[in-house]
């Protein structure tokens, strides 16, 4: 009798979703390896490599970020902590780390770039935001304490 | 970072090995490609058909090698695979390059200018 309640309280249950942590150091050398791992999580989720070249970039962009701003004048590099959630067609990323604020403790807009220049006056840099921006949704940076959180959404599967 | 080069004039061919230019072997990377091409002739064509992943510091750094070659010699791409095709769009940097689907198409168009 007991078992058999105990049965029909396990169905009952939701099938827990899909969410995992990941923690790297917060180095170039270890964001290549921690972005393998990464999508060797990701493979249980009916995601295109289209979709996975996405997810790639907009992670590498945030965590190089990461390494090169927020950890640039520490003497030994921090931890950086992503938490990862897929529900409703979309991809929830939650990247933390105890770096440097980002300046004014705000997002950084994107550079518009003026490419009508002379190849001499090209920008070789500040790409990273531009592309996270147009590859996600509700981007978001806050300050609490010592700790960068930044979250953003991946539309996926949207057929 | 693995690159092979070979010269026909007018052209170098200067081909990436590795599957990523990251920001890992950014720096690498622009440093072999100065050393590279330092006598390149008129025109360089980076065949990027094994690269599968570039981020921002990898095409800082291809942005990099087309500044150093200005204003005698030019950087031509062939061989974009779809993610770094995404990162030049994306960035509107496909408008600044010449890009060509293969090396073969490249070599063939650079050799009739």
């Amino acid at each position: 009798m007991i078992a058999e309640s105990r049965k029909q309280n396990v169905a009952d249950i939701p099938a827990p979703p899909f969410a995992f942590e990941q923690n790297l150091d917060g180095t170039q050398d270890a964001v290549r390896g921690a972005l393998a791992v990464f999508l060797d999580r990701l493979a249980p989720l009916p995601l295109s490599d289209d979709e996975l070249g996405v997810i790639e970039l907009v992670m590498a962009e945030t965590l190089n970020n990461i390494v090169e701003h927020a950890f640039r004048d520490h003497p030994q590099p921090g931890l950086i902590r992503i938490r990862c959630q897929y529900h409703s067609n979309n991809l929830h990323l939650r990247i933390t780390d105890l770096g440097d604020a980002m300046p004014n403790s705000v997002l950084p807009q994107p550079k518009g770039f003026d490419i009508d220049v002379a190849v001499e006056d090209l920008p070789e840099g500040g790409f990273g935001w531009g592309l996270i921006r147009a590859l996600t949704g509700d981007v978001s940076y806050a300050r609490s304490g010592p700790m960068n959180i930044t979250t953003m959404r991946v539309p996926v599967g949207s057929a | 970072m693995k690159l092979s080069a070979k010269t026909e004039e007018p052209l170098q061919i200067v081909s990436v090995i590795d599957d990523r230019i990251d920001a890992a072997v950014a720096l690498e990377f622009k440093e072999t490609m100065r050393q590279l091409t330092e006598d390149a002739p008129a025109t360089v064509i980076l065949d990027l058909s094994s690269v599968t992943f570039i981020d921002s510091s990898g095409l800082g750094a291809i942005v990099a090698t087309m500044k150093y070659l200005a204003p005698d010699r030019t950087l031509v791409l062939a061989g974009l695979t779809g993610p770094v095709d995404r990162v030049f769009r994306l960035t509107r940097m496909d408008s600044v390059f010449t890009l060509y689907p293969t090396l073969e198409a490249a070599v063939h168009d650079q050799e009739l200018l």
